[in-house]
């Protein structure tokens, strides 16, 4: 019998997961609970595609939270100011849109010209990046919350909230991100040469891989990925605060390990990252829906299943060797 | 440059005669004040009221000098304090302790430097130490909410709760909020933690939703977490079955019962602005000849459609 546990160990635990739900509340299955799990997913789930990229090609990016939050404030007091200049609210939205995925992408291109010309750890420019925009979205809301304005908010709503043939916009927006990182990881030239700079990266350069133009661009696709789950975030409670967006980036590393990328880099799997985020966002919706767990223990369910689900496809896997 | 000084000093003389309406102190006056940084809307709150307290008191008291310092945990706050004695040599000190076994020590050595000891909302493990403590009513914050919704809901209804980060300031929410509802015909469906934070209140809010077909009143422990969960019931469409009650006194839930809002009528007062009071207690000790050593409990009223005007901070961050 051969199974790709590799592959099938995250679909394992996901099934489990539903398995689970379905015995615990008869409503789990229903579409409203579906469509609610699938939409909260799309935020970690695209920065964890962005993050397939940057593990892939042997870095780490912590910043990711802090910087959502930060591109949602920035976004927020954006419109607002354009909102006093213009009656034509479809253009102030679409400015502050543009204005985040700007901003995102050079928040990318920043942590990657510092890891690779500053030659820096990865660990420490995110670590320092990280702490740099939490303060400055603290700063910019003097400690307190920004908020959109209402006007603004209305029409921007249904980027979260509307849906195209019962389908939630961010779902789309998710499912969409996901096909293009497929295609761009395992279909291109790119997508190689990120997985062969992280299998090793001396060998990359000897073989005409311009290795700093790779991290570099996969820094700039996780800014495009946070700044793509900023753009969908806002409309949600039309606010940041210095509470937007904490331990995302350790949900957005987990939610790629469990599905299978390799932490050390040299190997990524976009379809695993779309079951890891999934995963996440389950276990915190199971056990909302029981009241069978102590809250307190909530943190070491999730660290449970976390661990068990990477032991599906490593542990298994190697032992079937 | 000797013979300028005289003539300066005189100025001085005079412009304080000028100003004799303004209190004097007898000499200059240090306050440190330590708090928790603004990691969530409630202390931005309190480090926007820190700051408004020390501008104001300083304009009016010339020789008053008053020093804030924000930290990020126990820790850090237990090394500023050092500082605040080595380097700043406080003569008063107001403190909102991050934890209270933690920072009992490190207060007594600013104590035994000679400081005058203000602690705000938090009390310490040994009630020795201090001069003044301005209390906060947690207990009185959950059982106030609990009392409006067995009143409100007096035939009975299905509630849930939603509360913060797990903590003794938490446990004390929630046990108040028993108390209130105790004997009552309301059924408390569940409660879960929603670590006082927006967004999370919203997913949390989202799976009440999923799980209960019928849901009468949310009780949540703060308002930015009300604030979350509204926008869940909107999104089900779920408002018109069911109201809430938040806690805190955000500014937006604050205007929006001062507004009416049908869904948010009431909301439990924990004021950020409790700091303020501290500062001016403390800087009274200097300046008054009334005596200000003692407890000073803060209550937890309602904030109703009446009196909701007077709670309303149009330039505070919370």
């Amino acid at each position: 019998m051969i199974i790709n546990w590799k592959a099938a160990g995250p679909l394992i635990a996901l099934g489990a997961l539903l398995v689970l739900g379905t015995l615990i509340n008869g409503n789990f299955l229903s579409t409203g609970n579906m469509t609610n799990i699938l939409t909260r997913s799309s935020f970690i789930g695209i920065i964890a595609i962005g993050a397939t990229f940057v593990i892939s090609s042997g870095s780490i990016d912590l910043s990711v939270g802090s910087m959502a939050a930060f591109i949602a404030g920035v976004m927020i007091m954006f419109m607002n100011t354009l909102k006093d200049l213009t009656d034509l609210m479809w253009l102030v939205v679409l400015a502050g849109v543009l204005a985040g995925a700007v901003l995102g992408m050079f928040a990318g291109w920043l942590n990657g010209i510092l890891t690779t010309r500053g030659k820096i750890e990865a660990f420490i420019v995110t670590l320092g990046t990280m702490g740099i925009y939490r303060s400055l979205v603290t700063y910019l809301a003097d400690g307190g919350t920004l908020s959109l304005n209402s006007q603004v908010r209305s029409l921007y709503r249904p980027v979260y909230y509307g849906d195209i043939l019962g389908i939630p916009f961010p779902v789309i927006i998710f499912a969409a991100m996901a096909v293009l990182g497929y295609v761009v990881l395992n279909h291109t030239a790119y997508g190689r040469h990120v997985q062969s700079v992280g299998a090793n990266e001396h060998v990359a350069r000897y073989s005409a891989i311009s290795t700093d133009r790779v991290k570099i661009i996969a820094f700039m696709i996780q800014g495009a990925c946070v700044a793509m789950a900023t753009i969908i975030y806002v409309p949600r409670l039309g606010s940041a605060s210095s509470s937007t967006g904490v331990l995302w980036e350790l949900e957005a590393i987990a939610a790629v390990i469990i599905g299978g990328t390799l932490l050390k880099g040299g190997y990524g799997r976009i379809g695993g990252t779309v079951a890891g985020a999934l995963i996440l966002t389950l276990i915190g919706n199971i056990l909302n829906l029981t009241d069978a767990i102590s809250n307190y223990l909530n943190g070491a369910v999730q660290g449970v299943i976390i661990i068990a689900a990477v032991f599906l496809q490593r542990g298994i896997g190697k032992k079937q060797k | 440059m000797k013979f300028l000084i005289k003539p300066v000093a005189a100025a001085f003389a005079l412009g304080a005669m000028a100003l004799a309406t303004l209190p004097t102190l007898a000499a200059d006056i240090t306050i440190g004040v330590s708090i928790p940084s603004a990691t969530h809307g409630w202390a931005g709150g309190m480090n926007w009221h820190a700051a408004e307290a020390k501008r104001r008191l300083e304009a009016a008291n010339p020789g008053l000098k008053i020093i804030i310092s924000a930290s990020g945990s126990a820790t850090e706050q237990a090394n500023a304090l050092e500082d605040m004695v080595s380097v700043q040599n406080i003569d008063a000190l107001v403190i909102l302790p991050f934890e209270s076994d933690p920072l009992t020590d490190p207060v007594r050595r600013v104590k035994e430097s000679g400081a005058f000891i203000t602690v705000v909302d938090r009390g310490l493990s040994d009630p020795t130490i201090r001069n003044i403590y301005v209390a906060g009513d947690n207990p009185g914050f959950g059982r106030s909410a609990g009392e409006y919704i067995a009143k409100t809901l007096s035939d009975g209804g299905k509630v849930v709760a939603m509360r913060g980060i797990p903590t003794v300031i938490d446990d004390e929410r929630m046990d108040g909020f028993l108390a209130g509802i105790k004997g009552s015909k309301i059924e408390l469906l569940d409660s879960k933690h929603a670590n006082w934070n927006r967004d999370k209140a919203f997913e949390v809010m989202q799976d009440f939703l999923t799980r209960f077909p019928e849901i009468d009143a949310v009780w949540a422990a703060d308002d930015d977490m009300a604030l979350g969960a509204l926008e869940a019931i909107r999104e089900a469409g779920r408002e018109k079955e069911m109201f809430l009650v938040g806690g805190g006194g955000a500014k937006e839930v604050v205007a929006g019962v001062r507004d009416g809002n049908s869904s948010i009528a009431v909301t439990v007062l924990y004021p950020p602005a409790m700091i303020a009071t501290a500062i001016d207690l403390t800087a009274a000790r200097f300046i008054s000849n009334g005596p200000v050593e003692g407890v000073f409990n803060l209550a937890s009223p309602l904030i109703t459609k009446e009196n909701a005007a007077a709670f309303y901070f149009a330039k505070s961050p919370y």
